[in-house]
């Protein structure tokens, strides 16, 4: 093996054991912003990594450029998907607030908004979370 | 190489597999999109393992594709729950349903 394969083999290797991890964070992290954290992590700097032993590998060939072009496309949209998915996962209270150090979205001192259970009306904080799926009944279709 | 082929194989499976196990289990809908573009950033990586360790530049398109596909896919799917939220907001006859009380993530603190 020549110095380059071995550096190429390092760049794979690091960028496998990333997804790796971001299995075991998937399993072991309690919600969903926790799970993104995990998640991101062979997104943004394993796929630059394994994406950097490829090209270091394939280095004269006719066809490196879709690789450079999938680490910018993956760098430039990672950000947004992740917005999108932390900022509705906020909305619709799928985050440990137990959890939170730091909760700039909700007003200062404050409980987060709740609307009153129409049979629970004492309490159950969560009760105004619509559900996940087409099945949550009358309530899409009106 | 053949070394590396195997043990960079074998962290992706281990990887993919926990990622199904929480594609299977996730509590909420939105872990599952986590978790489907988690996967899909694994299997990029199988395939750029692939083409890197055996000078195979046949499957480089594929490569491509799922990375758009990761993006346009778990994209798609938020807006389709933010609208849903939405929708699901405005009336006034909250009525919980099972999905409602089953689908929560965490028990209230």
């Amino acid at each position: 093996m020549s110095p380059a394969d071995v550096v190429a083999s390092v760049c794979l290797v690091a960028g496998c054991f990333l997804c790796l991890t971001a299995g075991l964070g998937l399993i072991r992290f309690p919600d969903v912003l926790n799970r993104m954290h995990a998640a991101t992590k062979p997104q943004v700097l394993g796929v630059l990594l394994v994406m950097t032993g490829a090209v270091i590998r394939l280095a004269g060939q006719p066809i490196v450029w879709m690789l450079v072009l999938v680490a910018v496309f993956q760098l430039i949209t990672a950000p947004v998907s992740a917005h999108m998915v932390s900022r509705i996962a906020y909305r619709r209270r799928h985050v440990r607030r137990d959890l939170l150090l730091v909760d700039e979205l909700g007003r200062p001192g404050t409980a987060p908004p709740t609307r009153p259970h129409p049979e629970h009306p004492e309490g159950d904080p969560d009760a105004d979370e619509p559900a996940d799926g087409p099945e949550s009944g009358p309530r899409t279709t009106s | 190489m053949t070394v590396v082929a195997i043990a960079c194989f074998a962290l992706l499976g281990g990887g993919a597999v926990l990622i199904l196990a929480r594609l299977a289990l996730g509590p909420s809908l939105l872990d599952r999109v986590v978790s489907t573009d988690a996967l899909l950033v694994t299997i990029a990586c199988g395939i750029a393992v692939y083409c890197a360790v055996y000078r195979d530049i046949s499957l480089e398109p594929v490569l491509l594709v799922v990375a758009l596909l990761a993006f346009v896919g778990s994209v798609s799917v938020a807006r389709y729950i933010g609208g849903m939220l939405v929708s699901a907001e405005t009336p006034t006859d909250a009525t919980p349903s099972d999905a409602d009380l089953a689908g929560h993530p965490e028990p209230a603190p």
